[in-house]
Order: structure tokens, then sequence, then C-alpha cells
């Protein structure tokens, strides 16, 4: 059967801003709009395969549980906070909470 | 002339600097002149390790003659794409995001060529976050083609290829997640090898798209590429999809020419949007084969015409999961603002620190990922992934070996698909496949037309890396491009 599709409205783009975390401009949510019904639009052809049945293939190459020593290596924590662009001491400093 | 030694195969380049026939200083500072006189044509680089990359090279040269044994890359400047970690160097993955981001370690990769006295002479362009298939989407511009510098470089290891093809680096690695590696090295007329998944660490390496991208090894020539890929090889602890399998040394491969090698021209490759040149050009190699003795046989891999759709959705799927890491609070770029909440910050962040294409395919993925849509989109491209494999598994149990375009066109002129991302997306539809199945395949220069190249991929049953290079030199031996043709490609 085939599936319907609604297109994404502008209120759904600004939704999925808010769960990815990216501001958008007026301008930006009416082209991506358009973009992205316009390859979810491609998307769509994958409906014609019938996966009935058909495991999904998240990796290529069956491995389970692969383990290593639970043991520190390099970097050290004070070379990782060289990156840091806000920090006092040791500590990262971060916007307000509530 | 001065830039001869350039030109000279690398895999002969480091046995002249082993037994003191040039030294690696010599070979570094012409390859430095070289990248002086034309990088501001090409914009291969992000950085360049000048001074550094000198120092090392004395220090070999030095080594050398003291009767030191040295490594299997050693005096070589090998070039790294901008999304592998080395460490107190600039990893900017072409973004404004981490355009001050110093690596604090190495990635395995990085490590093994400095263990095989390899010279790390900079970081390359690429396409921001390896999203795109012409390196015109990084924050630092766009990467130019050596062979007309008004067309792309292919991508996302744009700047990797160009700087191979036009003589600024002897070796350079690449990333490949749906063609990254495969697009520029058909598109600048180099070699450039995806390796099975697995086969190389991904340690270090900046994530898109992890169940789909490996790193792997670019030359100018199929016998450099098989020894850079023997050093960069291997089991590594640190990233656990790695493959306990032994590597093999891929550079043994060439002892011996192959037999009976049984080859499979899939129809699918073929089809609609693969222009004519490119088809004629292919064929034309095939027939070669033939005449050498090799058999081939059209054959069938149905579920391949839904690769395109379905390895978009996996890659925007993770790259949505993979780059939420970004929130400039750790690294990356940081607005100066203050007194706002967190996740307005973090969107300010992510708004300004993203391009265009990082931030559409984000979104897409934040969709596909989303409550209600992940049945409809990544389930069911995961599934569409399982009959893509099997259909190589079966191909396989008959063919040795598969032959095909990489590219679907010649290199197109800059800016020709800016506006049209899924116009672009399309470039990709012979690359994806191998990245769905994991398996190896590597793009071999083929031709020319009207003086813009074509590659020839090869793809290989998992691990047979060995059938690909056999082939390939093959290939090589029977196919001459004439490098006059091109703008920035001769030395």
């Amino acid at each position: 059967m085939k599936k319907t599709y609604q297109p994404i409205s502008e209120k759904d783009v600004s939704h999925l801003a808010e769960l990815a975390r990216l501001e958008l401009s007026r301008k930006d949510v009416t082209e991506i709009r358009l973009q992205l019904n316009k390859i979810l639009d491609y998307f769509k052809m994958i409906d014609d395969v019938d996966t009935e049945g058909v495991s999904p293939t998240y990796h290529v190459f069956d491995l389970v549980n692969i383990l290593r020593e639970d043991k520190p290596h390099s970097p050290k924590p004070k070379d990782l906070l060289e990156n840091v662009p806000k920090k006092k001491d040791r500590y990262i400093k971060a916007p307000r909470m509530i | 002339m001065v830039n001869r030694i350039l030109d000279i195969p690398v895999w002969e380049i480091v046995k002249k600097i082993a037994n003191q026939e040039i030294s690696s200083e010599e070979y570094i500072s012409k390859t430095l002149e070289r990248i002086q006189k034309i990088e501001p044509k090409i914009n291969a680089y992000i950085t360049v390790i000048k001074e550094a990359s000198l120092d090392k090279a004395l220090e070999l040269d030095k080594q050398i003659i003291q009767g030191k044994t040295v490594g299997r890359l050693a005096g070589l400047p090998i070039a790294i794409k901008d999304s592998i970690c080395v460490k107190n160097i600039k990893t900017t993955c072409g973004s404004r995001m981490l355009e001050n981001f110093v690596s604090p370690y190495n990635a395995t990769v990085a490590e093994k060529i400095i263990q095989e006295d390899g010279i790390i002479i900079g970081k390359t362009n690429l396409d921001e976050f390896a999203m795109g298939t012409s390196t015109e989407h990084s924050y630092f511009g766009a990467t130019r083609n050596p062979w007309d510098s008004t067309k792309v470089s292919g991508g996302s290891s744009g700047g990797s290829a160009a700087a191979l093809a036009s003589f600024e680096a002897a070796l350079a690695l690449g990333s490949d997640t749906g063609g990254s590696i495969r697009s520029p090295a058909s598109f600048c007329s180099v070699v450039g090898l995806k390796p099975t998944y697995g086969a190389v660490s991904r340690f270090g390496l900046v994530s898109y798209s992890n169940s789909l991208e490996q790193i792997g090894p670019i030359a100018r020539d199929i016998q450099s590429c098989a020894l850079f890929m023997d050093c960069i090889g291997g089991h590594d602890i640190r990233d656990s999809t790695s493959n306990n399998k032994v590597p093999e040394q891929f550079t043994d491969s060439f002892e011996e020419t192959p037999k009976n090698l049984k080859i499979g021209i899939p129809n699918e490759f073929f089809g609609e949007g693969i222009q004519e040149e490119v088809q004629k050009s292919v064929w034309n190699v095939v027939h070669k084969l033939e005449g050498l003795g090799f058999h081939y046989e059209k054959t069938n891999l149905p579920m391949v015409k839904y690769a395109l759709p379905a390895y978009y959705i996996i890659a925007m799927s993770e790259a949505s999961s993979n780059l939420a890491r970004y929130d400039g609070l750790r690294y990356g770029f940081n607005v100066p603002e203050k007194n706002l909440n967190w996740n307005t910050i973090f969107s300010k962040n992510r708004r300004n620190g993203f391009g265009k294409e990082v931030r559409q395919r984000i979104m897409l993925g934040t969709y596909t990922l989303s409550a209600g849509y992940f049945d409809q989109y990544y389930l069911k491209a995961q599934k569409i992934r399982t009959l893509i494999k099997q259909d190589f598994d079966k191909v396989f149990k008959k063919f040795d070996i598969l032959l095909a375009p990489s590219m679907p066109i010649i290199p197109f002129t800059m800016g020709e698909k800016l506006k049209d991302p899924l116009a672009l997306y399309m470039c990709d539809v012979n690359t994806v496949p191998a990245n769905l199945a994991g398996i190896p395949s590597i793009s071999i220069p083929c031709g020319l037309s009207s003086g813009l190249p074509i590659g020839i991929q090869i793809m290989g049953p998992p691990f047979r890396e060995d059938l690909l290079f056999k082939t390939g030199r093959l290939i090589e031996e029977n196919v001459t491009i004439d490098k006059s043709a091109g703008e920035f490609t001769n030395v």
C-alpha cells in the first residue's frame, strides 16, 4: 500500500530546528523547507521495496562484544581542556541552566 | 628539469631516499616550492607544515647516512585530509565550527605514518565535515581541479586528490563515506581506494556516518597506493569496528599477474544519468581486458537502484546524531554573548558554526530519526541495505570483481550544482553501493574527455583489495593518460 505524505510545513521546520538546536532565521526556514520537501520527495522511492521480514543492517560485519582493557591512555585530561573556549581553572564554563 | 624528481613514482622515490640517491630534504623542499607556486590557483591545503617538515627531513637524512633502518614511507611528503587528527595541528574539518581546534592526539593512521617515517606536510581541504561531492562546501574556500581550474575537484577529499594531481604531495589520505575518496580520485585522475569497512582504523577520524565511512589511501599510481595501504591498515583496539583479520601485504599482489579473473559488468551502474563519454571510456578498458584474455559478463544488482536514497537517509541520520556533540562548550565555535540560556547559546553556536549544507543534513537526519518517521525512513533504509548487501554477496559468488564508472559525469564547472543539492547527491549514485555493502572499491584513471578525467571503479569482495590492485595495475599498464592536457598536472 502506498503511504500518504504530508509535505513539511514551516512549523515542522521550526520544530525540527529546535530539536536539532539550530537557530534559524525566517529566510532559513523558507529555504530549508523547500529543500527538505524536495529531498524527502526523492526518498519516497524506497517505499517501492518490499522489506517484509528483512532484518536491518546496522553494521556490515557482525562484530560483537569488542572488549579492551580499561586502562587510561593519552590524551591527558589537561590536554583535552586546551580547546575549551571559556574555562576557569580546571572547569568548563557553561551557560546557566535555569 | 629541476622538478623531475616529483614525477618519479613514489614507490621508487622511497627507495632512492633510503639508499641516498636523493635526500628527503631535497624532495620535501621541491614539494614545498611546488605548494607555494600552485596553492593560490588550487587551494588544496588548509594547513601547510613547512619548517617542521624540513626539520624532520634533515633528521631523517642524517639517520639514513648513519645507516639506521628507516620506515616504509621514509622521507615522503604526505598530505592528510583535515577531518583526520594530527597531534598539535589544527583539525578544522573545513568548518568554522572547528576553525581553531587543535587536536590533542594523533589518529591511528597518523601515528602509523609517523612510525613509518612519513612526513606529514599538511592538512587538506574538504567539504565541511566531509559532506559533499565537490569540495565547494568548505569554510576555507573551494578546491579547484588541477586539470582545469574552472572545474570542481570532486569531493569530499578534493584537497587530497588535487594535491596529488598537481604534485603538491607524494601520498594523501582521504575518507570515504559515500564516495569521498573515489569521486575526487576520478575527477583529478589519481588512484583512490576505499578499503573494506574495518580494514583501516577510524580512530581519530571526525565522525560523520560511522557505519559507512572508511579512511583510505590516495596516490598517483597503483603500486604507491598499495604501499600506502600496507602502512595504514590493520586492527586497532581503539576502534571497535576495526576488523581483526591479519592485514595482507598488498604490495605482494603485484608479484603475479591475475589469471582467469571473472569480471562482472553491473547494468545498474551504466544507467540513466551516466554520461556517454564516461560509459565509452569504461567500456574501452573492459575491451582492453578482454583483449588480454579476460572474460567479462553483464550482470545485475537489482536493489542497487535504491542505494542512493537509502545511503542519504542513513548518512544524514547518523550525521545528525554525531554532530550533536558540537555545542561550542568544550571546543568549537562560540558566540561571545552572555546571559542567555543553555539552549539559546547552543543554537546560536551551531547556527553560526555550521555551514548551510551541514545544517540542512542535520535537519533532514533529525527528521528521519524522529518519532513517527524512524520506521518509514531510517529502519527501512537499513533493511534495503541488507538487500543490497545480499545482491553483492550473490554476484561475488559468480564474479571476482565488478567494473563500473566511478563518477557518472566528467568534472563540472564550479558553482554549477550549488543551488540544487539533490543534483549534487546524484553524482554519488555509483559510489554509495560499496559503502552500504562495506566492500572495497578503487577508482583508477581510465581516460579523458574534452581534456577532463574519467575514472573506472573496481569493486571486490570484502578484504580482497589484492584483486583490486592486481586489476588496477593491468588497467594502468594498458591505458595512457596525457598529463600535458592539464593546467597544473605537469612538473
